[in-house]
């Protein structure tokens, strides 16, 4: 049987950003595959050195709508580090909220996702209608559905007083209802889920390790890395469990999702309630200096930021490593030996962000 | 009107690319599709063909690189077809314009019908402007 190269992407229903796969099948089995990327790069890491370091922490949210709150999150650390600014009690408390609230409607949004890739159109639409309950909460608290911009460097922009925190309190129980009453349940029995994602795109718990995988793609295989771990923002204060399963294919990495939903909502309210009083921004005096690393966890997984400063407005190199960069190569791995109609399941269950990949 | 044009009215089908977007626009515009906003209510349905499709959404500033697919995207739908840009950063440049690698809006790569600024543009404006972009497929049948 003569090999047939069939191109995935740039522009493929499934995946709403672009990126090619050049799939090498045989009959309808896949037997090699080849990641092209590059179709979205604009060059941010260039423009930072362009921008005022302050400036930056704009840009930064826009590497990624998803996960915006987090790219600010880890940039205003590293530059906090970096002008040796003490950011108030209270306002890590409000960035672990932000930071959960968008862990949260990213992971709604790639369950969905997932459904739809497997044509299971009624629960795409259920678990978007519940999505709407999280950005509700968004644009109450940040005055946006996506790109939330609270966070500057040296605290937030805005606060969450009582009455607010009251009623966001009693809008997350209501969307934790929802999950239970509709989708954990689809979820967790459903077969035609189980048919397509029980075994399939195996990443056993040594390969995770040796290619590097990172977030739920890892966690799907076992080993229990989560950046959260270190306590960064409020983290050690309100504690924090990584959530593991052990199947590594991707119902494995399904499942760790939907189980982080529910350890975010968890998350976001103990924030709120142990959120003590005070100031919620510093003044930033100081140009930033020399050199300074941040990490933090992404929906996706670990996030690195490299920062050199020279004491000037503008920082001389920021480098950032995103997650789906460290993941990629798990496809390799994965793809090879499923069927043609798997490739969009399998490659969504790494929960690919290329807007962040390629910046 | 003849049946053609006015089943186009009546249903419109949308191509969806991404040019080099956050990623933020994306959502809003698979969020206008999703039970809150519904806009398959009014018979506009999200096509992955370009030779389906009569209106082409487009997020993102264009660049070096996918200019040329979405070139290419542009030129395969039938006429007539409308182009709509979700985004400032479609629409200028926005927050990307001095990135190394942008080329600027996506005005510079195909015509553009109808921009929705906002960064992300809500839902309820991009409904809005698959409307106005209605206006135009309209004129054509006349």
């Amino acid at each position: 049987m003569a090999r047939t190269v069939i191109p995935f992407g740039p522009q493929h229903p499934v995946l709403p950003e672009p990126i090619q796969l050049k799939l090498e099948l045989e009959d309808e089995t896949v037997v090699g595959v080849m990641p092209i990327i590059g179709y979205i790069h604009r060059g941010i890491e260039k423009a930072a050195e362009l921008n005022d370091f302050r400036q930056n922490v704009f840009i930064c949210e826009r590497i990624c709508g998803i996960c915006s709150f987090i790219h600010a999150l880890t940039y205003c650390e590293g530059a906090e580090a970096m002008t040796s600014v003490e950011v108030p009690p209270r306002a890590r408390f409000l960035r672990v909220f932000w930071s959960e609230l968008s862990r949260t409607h990213s992971h709604l949004l790639w369950l969905g996702l997932l459904a739809d890739s497997m044509g299971f159109e009624s629960l795409f639409m259920q678990i978007w209608r519940a999505r709407e309950m999280i950005l509700d909460i968004s644009e109450m608290t940040a005055g946006h559905r996506i790109i939330q911009s609270t966070c500057i460097i040296g605290g937030v922009r805005r606060d969450i007083d009582k009455e607010m925190a009251k009623e966001v309190d009693k809008r997350l129980l209501a969307f934790k209802e929802m999950l239970d009453s509709t989708i954990a349940p689809v979820l967790l029995r459903d077969p035609t889920i189980k048919r397509r994602a029980v075994g399939k795109g195996m990443l056993s718990k040594e390969q995770a390790e040796l290619l590097g995988a990172v977030g739920p793609t890892s966690r799907g295989s076992g080993v229990a890395i989560d950046i959260r771990q270190t306590g960064y923002a409020a983290y050690k204060e309100v504690g924090f469990e990584p959530v593991v399963e052990t199947a590594g294919d991707s119902y494995a990495r399904t499942l760790v999702r939907a189980r982080e939903v529910y350890q975010c909502v968890e998350l976001m309210r103990k924030a709120l309630s142990m959120m003590p009083e005070g100031e919620i921004l510093v003044r930033v005096d100081g140009y930033p200096e020399g050199e300074a690393m941040s990490r933090t966890e992404q929906p996706r997984g670990e996030l690195i930021y490299y920062f050199r400063g020279n004491g000037t407005n503008n920082l001389e190199r920021l480098k950032i490593r995103t997650p789906t960069f460290a993941n990629i190569p798990t496809l390799l791995v994965m793809l090879p030996g499923c069927e043609m109609a798997d490739v969009p399941v399998i490659t969504l269950s790494i929960d690919p962000c290329i807007a962040c990949t390629e910046r | 009107m003849g049946i053609l044009s006015t089943s186009r009215m009546k249903s419109p089908w949308l191509l969806h690319f991404d040019c080099g977007s956050c990623n933020g626009c994306d959502i809003e515009i698979l969020a206008a599709l999703t039970p809150l906003y519904d806009i398959e209510r009014f018979g506009i349905v999200n096509m992955g063909n370009p030779k389906h499709a009569d209106v082409l959404l487009v997020t993102g500033p264009a660049n070096h690189r996918n200019y040329r697919v979405l070139r290419n995207l542009y030129q395969q739908m039938r006429d007539p077809k409308g182009v709509i840009v979700v985004g400032t950063c479609g629409c200028t440049g926005g927050v990307f314009h001095n990135c190394p690698n942008v080329l600027g809006g996506i005005d510079k790569v195909i015509p553009v019908d109808v921009y929705v600024p906002g960064c992300a543009a809500r839902p309820e404006a991009i409904i809005d402007a698959v409307v106005l972009a209605l206006g135009k497929l309209k004129a054509y049948g006349k």
